[in-house]
């Protein structure tokens, strides 16, 4: 058993973050806020051109070929960066949807309970649906995700929401390992009482449990893309979806004052983990499925 | 990435199988938990047949008698005894997984020799005698002294919290032997034999009623120089090297017995009517999720043992056992919610073991010092003054 990820995963891993380091850096992600975009397409077909969107497409079928637990190790990167789109659901239409695979398309999902969807005014198609709905605009609480309601929700995303919750989680743990690193920077930063408020345990402690919630999401995230097991999933989304909304909040209260205003980037987080939270596998949904699964365990 | 076990692995498991169906059935009945001399002898017992069976010190290097087995044999040997209902390494712990391994990592080759063989055959106990009244968490402000007299140190002092002290043959213990030095220079780890002159152990009652931890008294002892493991003054570093080897695996096999015991409270859920609780219910869903989530850290500390050299546990160690100690403590408030009012009688086996849970998050260092190890020494936040 050797549990880490391989060479080539880790330069996987390293080459998307390096690509959306330059690509999507932090004045990119303020510049986007401010013009209120949701998707750049140029920066779509890049992604594309990367194979973030192909990653899973068999090679005969024009794909990168590769599996689950590459996909998660590349989510994770977007989610860090907080690159705001439809990722997961373009990422599941890939050799579905035409363009999809290319980042040509731009696709959404009815991954959200209810009427609500996301990127419906950007979207070139929307999965498991025959064409695109017609939408209310509704004011989204992310400034970067845009949502609409929609008469009836048109597309079935059920054989899609394994992968969904996952790629989804992935990206919750890219965002959950983003904030205990804005914090960890902040707390070396900021001085009050004489020295760095990192050095008063309150905040060390606020620290070590963001990290502590986000490691134990990571594992569980890279196990289930390992093993697909469907209980392993909803544990990860629903310990991914916990690690990111917390960490972002946690990561505010680290940034004082400042973490309520918004030129800080940490409400973005905290909202974008909002909006997942509530995409493809709710807490609520994960835990009745688990309790079930644990039900019939060790019977 | 990979959770698959190679064919070598695999063949270490079924034969770990098929030895532990053979050898438990002949085990005698476990002692009860307050019979210490009881206690003992079965799990020195049990150490005897995973000696003869070739299983002791699995994960000890070969020269020091181990089998120089790999971090992930280990895993397995801990997950399938566990599984199969074996006995805890009880009053072996200190043996095996703290002194041992110091000895074996910094003794000379005559300490190795003298004291290695007696733990893997299970002929002797130890303790840890680290803590004191006095120093607790901050453990390197211990006092017990130990003065040179000729050939020999003079140890005069007290420590407490001592586990199993009564059934112990030696004691690791830390004594400072340079009290003019800043206080991590001057401590020195010592070998003490626990029926010398002078010592006393007189037993403390835990929350739980038995007597599992002891205070230990030392009255002018006399240990040999040469029962010194590292330089003179240099035992926190040594001690360092027995932590890491106490957070690392130390608590693989109960994370596998945490995961059935959720399963039996669902089934005790369902057959009370508690299971139609959704908020229970849920909670249980949860936990089930968290403690799968365990499992997997584990594995992903153990394979990242197993690429560093020497194999010696991270301190991802502490990561795990801030997530670990809570989620037990929260695993048997759950327990008590499904069983109600009789999670107040002492006959039921749970509230035992949630008295004793109530310790993993105090013992071996407590939940506030692992949050401060993970700040300061993973995040690399600034020291507080
Ligand atoms: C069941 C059990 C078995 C044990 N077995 C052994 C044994 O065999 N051998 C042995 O040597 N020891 C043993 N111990 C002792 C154990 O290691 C100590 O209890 C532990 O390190 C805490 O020390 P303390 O009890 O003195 O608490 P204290 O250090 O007095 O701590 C009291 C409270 O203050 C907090 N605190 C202290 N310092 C800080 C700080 N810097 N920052 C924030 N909070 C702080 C602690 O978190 C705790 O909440 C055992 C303990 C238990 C419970």
């Amino acid at each position: 058993m050797d549990f880490q990820p391989t060479e080539d995963q880790k330069d996987l891993r390293a080459g998307v973050r390096d690509l959306l380091a330059g690509r999507y850096g932090r004045e990119a992600l303020r510049a986007s806020v401010d013009t209120g975009a949701g998707v750049d397409r140029a920066l779509w077909r890049e992604l594309g051109e990367a194979g973030f969107f192909a990653l899973r497409l068999p090679e005969a079928e024009g794909g990168v070929g590769l599996g689950l637990p590459e996909a998660v190790l590349v989510f994770e990167e977007a989610g860090r960066a907080l690159v705001p789109g439809p990722l997961v659901a373009t990422h599941l239409a890939a050799g579905v949807v035409p363009g999809a695979a290319a980042g040509t398309a731009v696709v959404s999902a009815f991954d959200l309970d209810g009427p609500l969807v996301a990127h419906l005014a950007d979207a070139d198609a929307v999965l498991g649906a025959s064409g695109v709905p017609a939408g209310e605009p509704v004011r989204s609480v992310d400034p970067l995700t845009p949502l609409h309601r929609v008469a009836v929700a048109v597309g079935d995303v059920s054989p899609y929401r394994e992968a969904g919750a996952l790629l989804t989680a992935a990206l919750q743990v890219g965002s959950a390992l983003r904030t205990v690193e804005l914090a960890v920077r902040y707390a070396g930063e900021r001085e009050q009482f004489g020295q760095p408020i990192g050095a008063f345990q309150a905040v060390k402690h606020l620290c070590a449990q963001m990290l502590v919630r986000a490691e134990v999401a990571r594992t569980a995230v890279y196990a289930a893309a390992v093993t697909g097991d469907p209980g392993e999933v909803a544990a990860a989304k629903l310990l991914a979806d916990g690690a990111a909304v917390r960490g972002a909040r946690d990561c505010l209260q680290v940034h004082g004052g400042m973490g309520f205003t918004w030129e800080a980037d940490v409400h973005l987080h905290l909202k974008r983990a909002w909006v997942r939270a509530e995409q493809w596998r709710t807490a609520a949904q994960a835990e009745e499925l688990l309790a079930q699964e644990l039900l019939g365990s060790a019977g | 990435m990979d959770l698959t076990y190679t064919e070598e692995e695999q063949e270490f498991r079924a034969r770990l199988r098929v030895w532990l169906a053979k050898v438990l059935p002949e085990l005698p009945a476990a002692p009860s938990p307050d019979d210490w001399p009881g206690r003992r002898a079965y799990d020195l017992g049990w150490q005897r047949r995973l000696y003869e069976a070739g299983y002791a010190g699995l994960h000890w290097p070969l020269d020091a008698g181990g089998r120089g087995a790999t971090p992930t044999q280990h895993l397995i040997f801990l997950e399938e005894t566990e599984r199969a209902g074996a006995p805890y390494v009880g009053a072996n712990f200190v043996g095996l997984l703290h002194a041992g391994p110091t000895i074996a990592a910094e003794g000379t080759a005559e300490q190795r020799a003298r004291w290695l063989p007696p733990v893997l055959r299970g002929d002797e106990v130890w303790c840890q005698g680290f803590s004191e009244p006095d120093a607790g968490s901050d453990l390197a402000s211990l006092r017990t002294r130990a003065v040179r007299d000729g050939d020999d140190y003079v140890i005069t002092g007290s420590k407490i919290w001592t586990s199993h002290a009564e059934v112990a043959d030696w004691c690791e213990l830390l004594v400072r032997t340079d009290p003019s030095a800043p206080k991590h220079r001057g401590i020195s780890w010592l070998a003490m034999p626990m029926d010398a002159p002078g010592v006393t152990v007189r037993p403390l009652r835990t929350l739980a009623g038995s007597a599992e931890f002891a205070e230990m008294f030392l009255d002018e002892v006399r240990v040999p120089v040469a029962d010194r493991v590292g330089a003179e003054n240099d035992g926190w570093r040594v001690t360092m090297v027995t932590l890491s080897f106490e957070r690392g695996t130390a608590f693989v096999g109960e994370v596998v017995a945490c995961r059935r015991t959720l399963g039996e409270l669902a089934r005790t859920a369902k057959a009370n009517g508690r299971w139609d609780d959704p908020v229970l219910r849920r909670r249980l869903g949860r936990l089930y999720g968290e403690f799968g989530a365990l499992w997997r850290l584990t594995q992903w500390n153990v394979s990242e043992a197993e690429r560093s050299a020497g194999g010696v546990p991270g301190i991802g160690g502490s990561v795990f056992k801030l997530a670990y100690s809570h989620a037990r403590q929260e695993l048997y408030d759950t327990a008590a919610e499904v069983l109600g009012a009789s999670s107040l009688s002492l006959e039921e086996g749970w509230v035992l073991d949630r008295l004793s849970s109530l310790s993993y998050t105090i013992a071996a260092g407590t939940s506030q010092i692992q949050q401060n190890i993970v700040a300061e020494r993973i995040l690399g936040l600034p020291k507080g003054r």
